[in-house]
């Protein structure tokens, strides 16, 4: 069976992968402010619009990796530059090349100096998530994988709050040193399969003992970058100290990768040990929703608290791939895209509200609501959205999760629950601080609401939020055949392979 | 024309030679004679690429090998006269010996590359290590104690203790073999059964190319060195001698000791203890050249490591692993001896806001340090990446996940020095003037470095075949 549906002609995943990074060499010549933030502002533009003929050129109906263009590379080590796309990673792309002209706009006032270089590390960023969404050779992917680390680390360190220092150095060296052993874990796929081609390693005859240990390397680097309790201490010092479109970035489309790491390695690679390993991972998730509700409930700080959520609806995206079933992976997939929809509009709302007040501590900030109409509908919104609300992107996302877990497992579903009402919980305790406050709010009326720009940032976030929260149908279309593949060869691997999953009963 | 490389070295020396015995001349009068000959080096070593011949009663052989080597070492050459002009560290009158002695011992590295016989091997890897020697107490004496005489002194002590060991390692040889040629050492070797004098002889000579290449447990010489040194000569120790210690110790570990297991177990432990102990040393350093010297350690261990499979691949890709190297640290001394205003040492914390001193040079500078630090898309990540792929064939998964934790452990280092570089206030440290020609200089070495690390397949491939073609 051929995997690949070659695209013949204009080979569109390359240039959008590298539109961006050329017009970040541009920015290394030409350093004017106002050109900064109008060419970057265009590139991304551009970049978005173009991935649109993704969508039109997308055959839903077929599992294959598509738009896909194989070039050799390095021949001795059987390396070749290999994209494609399918139905996992094709809402990821165009989450990421949607969200970055917002990073650009959110960025326009924000940042003050040396805007020409944050421009330059929002473009390579761009390219290098492009990059790990649609590599389908290993190599090709880790590269991207760990150069990616290179612009946030200086997005953070250099534009960041206070404790920047701190943690820019946290958030490089938790992610690198998950993922070092990933490298080794690649090699030794590579010596079994001969291959770096990444549909060429699923589904291989490995022994039992491999795929544990090939498998523990991947949760490692991908379990770091989701983050899975009890790895997650590196992400509310990023979030916090992040300017806001690294917050956004960050939320939006880095933590994607981890869960998108699972889906596209874990399973098909390592069947054998997905289901071995299947249920501690749900638990964890459990784990980190919970603690994600609790530990949100106690903050102070805005962006923390938003950064603790995180953690929660991660860990719904992560129970919802490892009930290994179509309700739950789907609802995964969808709840990774409401999350960098939902959060990402989150931290630019909380941007907006540092850029006025220059603090994200909640009592500072209470009580605007008399003065910001426009900001706090949108802010209702967005929070009534977090905690998934019928009628929002998110409802649909956890409800399919956890359907999928009833079919797994009961108790592992009823274990979730409490998850969502603190969800509600903490989220409606912010938005009644932001809005009204108490007796004794600040004054606050030296504020101003939102301009047109700013709208303008917010608007189609939520245009997204409603159309995702009321007709999912059209995307789900999108991903439906390429997870059902997974699902079918999963449990056909199952089968015919009488695997102790009775392990953990 | 065989040998022009060498000709036109041994020219420059010998034109600095009557340039000192003269009054001082102008400094611009040696920095452009040094120049002018880096670069005929370079055009020389281009030139004479395709010939091949072999000299001197067969001690000599110009190969592809060789030749390809003289190219690297001419090349590192001219980028680092150019990189090293204002030679702050040393003073102007003992400058033109300084050229002097600096071309010499390239030319004992030339030499070494082409040739194929002890005794020859002998005399220029002395001629080399020699005037090495007494490149390091020449630094100009401003802090008044000393540090260079202590360091060339350990320098040549060491020095002179690794070179008895090659040299009593090689008598062994002699005497099992009755002859001094590698060629016939090893058609020798190969018919007869192998004894245990073998490994130790072999082992010896190791011994003195390990000094060379800063591999533990040959490494102690290299942090006070590094520091003593001046910040050009440093540059110089830290770059173009580790290609005549990898060509040599390719061509010698096809000496056939059977490939005994015992041999390529104990490069696995050098090289995870190099590994190890570069690494950790690393992290708690804060003059840049002690760290640079304990990093350089740590990526010795990784060139061994690629010598482990002793297979042909690993051999070529040993030498792609020391040319970017070599290109990495060229980068990160340019911006040493240029920020040092008189040629002191450097703290990391005098990076401090370099990014806002001089924003090229800390461009520079972290594509360097993250190179070295094994992110891609630079060089240093693909060798690292090809090394562990052809030492993980060769079944060593143990080593391989150490290596691997290794470079988790190094990137704190080099982040640090990014982290200074990049976010720290200046504070009231002064703006860095450079020259134009330096900055393109480390322009080009940052494209170098970008470009074959994401395109290794050409250089892999040749070199790989230039091994397998020529040993």
């Amino acid at each position: 069976m051929d995997l690949l549906l070659i695209k013949e002609g204009f080979p569109l995943l390359t240039f959008l992968i590298f539109l961006p990074l050329a017009g970040a060499v541009v920015l290394l010549f030409f350093h004017g402010e106002s050109f900064a933030r109008l060419w970057t502002l265009v590139i991304t533009s551009l970049t978005a619009v173009i991935s649109l003929l993704l969508l039109t050129g997308f055959d839903s109906a077929s599992p294959k990796y598509q738009f896909a263009e194989a070039y050799d590379w390095i021949p001795r080590f059987h390396i070749n530059y290999i994209v494609g796309l399918d139905g996992i990673s094709i809402l990821l792309v165009l989450l990421t090349t949607f969200i970055m002209p917002f990073c650009v706009l959110a960025s326009w006032k924000y940042i003050k100096n040396r805007v020409a270089p944050f421009m330059f590390c929002l473009l390579i960023m761009e390219t290098s998530m492009i990059g790990v969404f649609v590599a389908l050779d290993f190599v090709l992917f880790y590269i991207f994988w760990e150069f990616m680390l290179i612009p946030m680390y200086l997005l953070i360190a250099i534009w960041g709050g206070p404790r920047k220092v701190y943690a820019s150095i946290k958030f490089f060296l938790y992610t690198l040193a998950g993922s070092v052993l990933l490298l080794v874990a690649i090699i030794a796929l590579y010596l079994k399969s001969g291959s770096f081609f990444i549909p060429e390693m699923m589904w291989q005859e490995y022994s039992l003992v491999f795929q544990v240990l090939v498998f523990l390397a991947f949760f490692l680097a991908f379990a770091i970058k989701v983050p899975m309790f009890p790895f997650h201490t590196w992400l509310p010092a990023a979030h916090v100290e992040a300017p806001t479109a690294g917050s956004v970035i960050l939320a939006s489309v880095l933590l994607k990768m981890g869960t998108y790491g699972f889906l596209r390695f874990c399973l098909p690679i390592t069947p054998d040990a997905t289901m071995l390993l299947a249920t501690p991972i749900l638990w964890l998730s459990i784990a980190g929703i919970i603690y994600g509700g609790f530990t949100a409930l106690a903050q102070q700080d805005m962006k923390k608290l938003i950064a603790y959520s995180s953690v929660g609806h991660m860990g719904f995206v992560t129970l919802g791939i490892f009930v290994l079933n179509s309700r739950g992976v789907e609802g995964a997939i969808l709840q990774m895209i409401n999350h960098g929809v939902t959060t990402g509009a989150l931290f630019l709302c909380v941007g907006m509200i540092y850029e006025r007040t220059h603090s994200r501590d909640l009592a500072l900030a209470s009580g605007v609501g008399k003065y910001m109409p426009w900001f706090v509908t949108f802010l209702a919104f967005f929070s009534l959205s977090s905690f998934g609300f019928p009628g929002t992107n998110s409802f649909i996302g956890e409800f399919l999760v956890l359907a999928g877990a009833f079919d797994h497992d009961i108790i592992l579903a009823l274990a979730a629950i409490p998850g969502a009402v603190l969800a509600a919980a903490y989220m409606l305790r912010m938005l009644q601080k932001v809005v009204w406050g108490g007796t004794a709010n600040p004054d606050q009326s030296y504020l101003t609401d939102l301009s047109i720009r700013e709208i303008v940032v917010l608007a189609p976030f939520l245009i997204f939020v409603f159309w995702i929260g009321l007709g999912p149908q059209p995307f789900i279309n999108l991903m439906h055949t390429s997870v059902s593949q997974l699902l079918d060869q999963l449990h056909h691997w199952q089968q015919h392979h009488q695997i102790a999953a009775v392990l953990w009963r | 024309m065989v040998i022009l490389p060498e000709l036109v070295l041994l020219t420059g020396a010998l034109v600095f030679f009557v340039v000192s015995l003269g009054k001082t001349p102008d400094r611009n009068v040696a920095k452009f004679i040094a120049l002018f000959f880096g670069f005929a080096t370079l055009i020389a070593a281009c030139l004479s690429y395709q010939l091949q011949a072999t000299l001197f009663y067969g001690v000599y052989a110009v190969d592809q090998y060789s030749q390809m080597f003289k190219v690297l070492i001419g090349f590192s050459l001219a980028l680092l006269l150019v990189s090293g002009q204002n030679l702050k560290g040393i003073d102007t009158s003992v400058r033109s010996e300084y050229y002097m002695f600096l071309l010499l011992s390239v030319l004992g590295l030339m030499m070494l590359v082409s040739s194929v016989e002890m005794i020859a091997i002998f005399v220029s890897l002395e001629l080399s290590s020699f005037s090495l020697y007494l490149l390091v107490p020449m630094r100009d004496d401003r802090t008044g104690i000393r540090v260079q005489m202590e360091a060339g002194i350990k320098y040549i002590l060491f020095g002179v203790m690794a070179t008895g060991f090659m040299l009593y390692g090689m008598s062994y040889l002699f005497g099992l073999t009755g002859t001094t040629y590698l060629k016939d050492i090893v058609g020798f070797l190969s018919q007869g059964s192998l004894q245990p004098a073998v490994v130790v002889a072999v082992l010896m000579v190791l011994i003195g190319f390990f000094y060379k290449l800063a591999v533990f447990p040959m490494h102690f010489w290299v942090p006070d060195i590094y520091q003593g040194a001046s910040n050009e000569t440093t540059g110089f120790i830290a770059t173009i001698p580790k290609f005549g210690a990898v060509a040599l110790l390719i061509r010698f570990l096809t000496v056939p000791t059977g490939q005994s297991p015992f041999l390529i177990e104990l490069l696995a432990v050098i090289s995870v203890c190099s590994m190890f102990y570069g690494n950790l040393s690393a992290l708690v350093q804060k003059d840049i050249k002690r760290m640079l010297g304990f990093s350089g350690i740590a990526h010795a261990g990784f060139i061994t490591l690629g010598l482990l499979s002793m297979k042909y691949e690993g051999y070529g890709l040993a030498i792609y692993y020391i040319a970017g190297y070599v290109l990495m640290n060229l980068a990160c001394f340019l911006v040493i001896s240029n920020v040092s205003r008189e040629g002191e040492n450097l703290q990391i914390d005098d990076f401090s806001g370099l990014y806002q001193r001089q924003p090229v040079l800390a461009f520079i500078l972290s594509v360097g340090l993250f190179g070295l630090a094994g992110i891609p898309p630079f060089v240093g990540f693909m060798a690292k990446f090809m090394i562990l792929t052809s030492a993980l064939r060769t079944d060593h998964l143990l080593v391989v996940c150490l290596a691997a934790i290794n470079t988790a452990i190094a990137i704190y280092y080099y982040l640090s020095v990014v982290k200074a570089v990049y976010t720290v206030d200046p504070g009231d440290r002064p703006v860095v003037v450079v020259h134009p020609l330096i900055q393109a200089t480390g322009v080009l070495l940052v494209i170098t470095i970008v470009l074959i690390g994401a395109l290794p397949a050409k250089f892999v491939d040749f070199a790989s075949a230039v091994v397998q073609a020529v040993l």
